[in-house]
């Protein structure tokens, strides 16, 4: 008997025991379920949840990695010291920060996960993989860990399963966590320390660093200190996996490509930032704000460059596309994905408290999204009724 | 309890438990998610509930045989309203600083779910002493759920126990805040409020799953 029927028999003999739903989704990690439907029409595809969280995952690799290699980086760059991109010294530092945080996410989230699956006695849902990906990536390098992990039990708990679970919750459980740090633990997720590794201890010494963000260094007044090439490939301060514009771009066209991600989202997203973007820019030539004005330095930012610098590119492709919390018909994406671009680059002007306006825009609209798809519907439900009553009339 | 019949003794246990107003009937949510930042002003505002309530129940139960009920809301509103500036005179007497935590809260009293919804539903219909132990009951039921959140909150949120620094001092790191520990800034934030008379709410009723509304 191979390991594949041992697999199998195993679980017909322990059927309905309480913890099988933890034996059953690291079954089907590797085989697929060898229960068969009986009765009734049914589809079987190929593609099922886990896959598709799977080719998530493989989009958001080269993220992570560039992650890694960014973290450290822009360590040595803030202390003054030169080292290439791609070297181990710029590696070393990312993997000993971030597989902390990837792990920390990992096992509490799946943790809780299991225990709910067992509670509740249904199957282990695979949500939590993508979650547990995009976490580390959306946080600053030197967050700790425990918050981290009380984060994460907070954003899967209330977020997802007081809801039903995977497929029932209303806000990205992703962002669900992220907030919650944001207004749990302010200092440690904004600021001009956390974003660069070494900066918080730091702080205080003759030796002490500035980790501060193009959007941080906004907020204040400053002018952009990097160049749009270094914008776009991602060689700037900022959570960990959102730098990289170019990685971020790969990123979505591949999940275009492979029907998981929403280009209407993405591309309305787009539109809807470069729209606000514009308007403000429009602001400032017709001579509305004084130089002075605090929104100055923001509003005055290039409409384009809005989309390279803080997370708007990392949100719009991984978390507004998510696939539970999005709006579900054409039309409703259109309309979900212009609000998130136009309250993203709107937040962020407008509150430099809380310079990374994306999050915020896309829980709103996650808040909104069914009210859009219902309106969507009516509307095509009364055309279709008026078409009726002339054709019968 | 030898001093009340078991009629009158369910009178002041069903709303701590089963029957409670903030978990249950979901009133009075307001003043629950505002003030419970810090326990003190959970006690304080569960004790002016209790004064407001145990006497107006009485009050509008003596009254309830003569008042014409057309206009029953309005004399509700003035028995409340006199009771409540009682109490935010007293407060702003004896305890100037808290009142200025409570602010506009003693005030609302008066548009307290709670306090209406017990006039209606009992008072009017029952005898001043039945009243009278039925206010105690659901102001008590408001003052648990009151002090729970007010407790996990001013714990969680500013690390102290009724300004009592039980977790150390965050400044100087003494105590838990040596090990790296944080003040969650959240829990100051009324949607935490929200979030943790939820939880109770879900303990509740899985722990007595007879009072799960069916869908």
């Amino acid at each position: 008997m191979g390991l594949k029927e041992k697999l199998h028999s195993f679980k017909e003999k322990h059927q309905g025991k309480k913890w099988l739903p933890a034996f059953s989704a690291f079954h089907t990690f590797l085989y697929t379920p060898n229960e068969t439907t009986h009765s009734g029409a049914h589809v079987r595809v190929v593609d099922d949840l886990k896959r598709t969280m799977n080719t998530v995952i493989l989009a958001l690799v080269p993220c992570l990695i560039f992650g890694m290699f960014n973290a450290g980086f822009q360590h040595y760059q803030a202390m003054g010291q030169a080292v290439d991109f791609l070297s181990w010294e710029t590696l070393s530092i990312g993997l000993l920060k971030i597989l902390p945080l990837l792990a920390v996410s990992y096992i509490v989230g799946l943790g809780v996960e299991f225990i709910f699956a067992v509670i509740k006695g249904h199957e282990v849902e695979e949500g939590y993989l993508v979650t547990g990906m995009l976490v580390p990536l959306i946080v600053p390098v030197d967050i700790p860990l425990w918050m981290l992990a009380v984060a994460v039990v907070f954003g899967v708990v209330i977020g997802k399963e007081v809801f039903g679970g995977t497929g029932m919750n209303i806000l990205n459980p992703a962002l669900t966590i992220r907030a919650f740090l944001f207004f749990a633990y302010p200092t440690w997720m904004s600021g001009d320390k956390v974003w660069v590794h070494g900066a918080v201890e730091s702080a205080g010494t003759p030796d002490a660093i500035s980790g501060e963000t193009i959007l941080g260094n906004l907020a204040q007044g400053n002018d952009i200190a990097y160049s749009v090439s270094d914008m776009f490939f991602g060689f700037i301060p900022g959570s960990i996996g959102e730098t990289s514009t170019l990685l971020i771009l790969l990123a979505g066209l591949f999940l275009i490509f492979a029907k998981i991600g929403s280009w209407r989202i993405m591309l309305s997203s787009v539109i809807g930032a470069l729209v606000m973007g514009l308007i403000f820019n429009a602001v400032v030539d017709a001579g509305w704000v004084a130089e002075t004005s605090k929104f100055y330095a923001l509003m005055s930012t290039e409409y384009w460059q809005h989309l390279l610098i803080g997370g708007f590119a990392f949100g719009v492709v991984f978390m507004a596309t998510d696939p539970v919390t999005a709006s579900q018909t054409d039309k409703g994406k259109w309309i979900y994905g212009f609000l998130i671009g136009f309250i993203s680059i709107l937040i962020r002007v407008f509150n430099p408290a809380y310079p990374e306006g994306v999050m915020l825009a896309i829980l709103l609209m996650n808040v909104f999204a069914p009210t859009i798809d219902h309106y969507v519907v009516q509307g095509n439900v009364q055309k279709r009724l008026k078409r009726l009553k002339e054709k019968t009339a | 309890m030898g001093l009340l019949s078991k009629k009158d003794a369910a009178l002041i246990s069903d709303p701590l438990a089963d029957n409670n107003p903030i978990t249950i009937q979901v009133l009075g949510i307001c003043s629950a998610l505002a003030i419970t930042a810090e326990l003190k002003a959970s006690i304080v505002m569960s004790v002016a509930v209790l004064f407001v309530l145990g006497l107006g129940n009485v009050v509008i139960s003596l009254m309830r045989n003569i008042i014409p009920s057309k206009i029953r809301i309005i004399v509700q509103l003035i028995v409340v309203a006199s009771l409540v500036i009682i109490v935010d005179l007293v407060l702003k007497a004896f305890a100037y600083e808290l009142s200025k935590t409570l602010s506009v809260f003693v005030g609302l009293i008066i548009t307290n779910c709670i306090i209406m919804g017990r006039f209606e539903a009992f008072a009017l219909g029952n005898g001043p002493w039945r009243s009278f132990l039925d206010g105690i009951g659901n102001s008590l039921g408001y003052a648990v759920i009151l002090i729970i959140v007010g407790f996990f909150r001013e714990l969680l949120g500013s690390g102290t126990l009724l300004g009592f620094k039980v977790l150390g001092d965050p400044i100087e790191k003494t105590g838990l805040y040596a090990t790296g520990y944080e003040n969650n800034g959240f829990m100051l934030l009324a949607p935490m409020a929200l979030i943790t008379v939820g939880i109770i709410i879900w303990v509740q009723r899985s722990r007595n799953q007879s009072l799960i509304e069916d869908n």
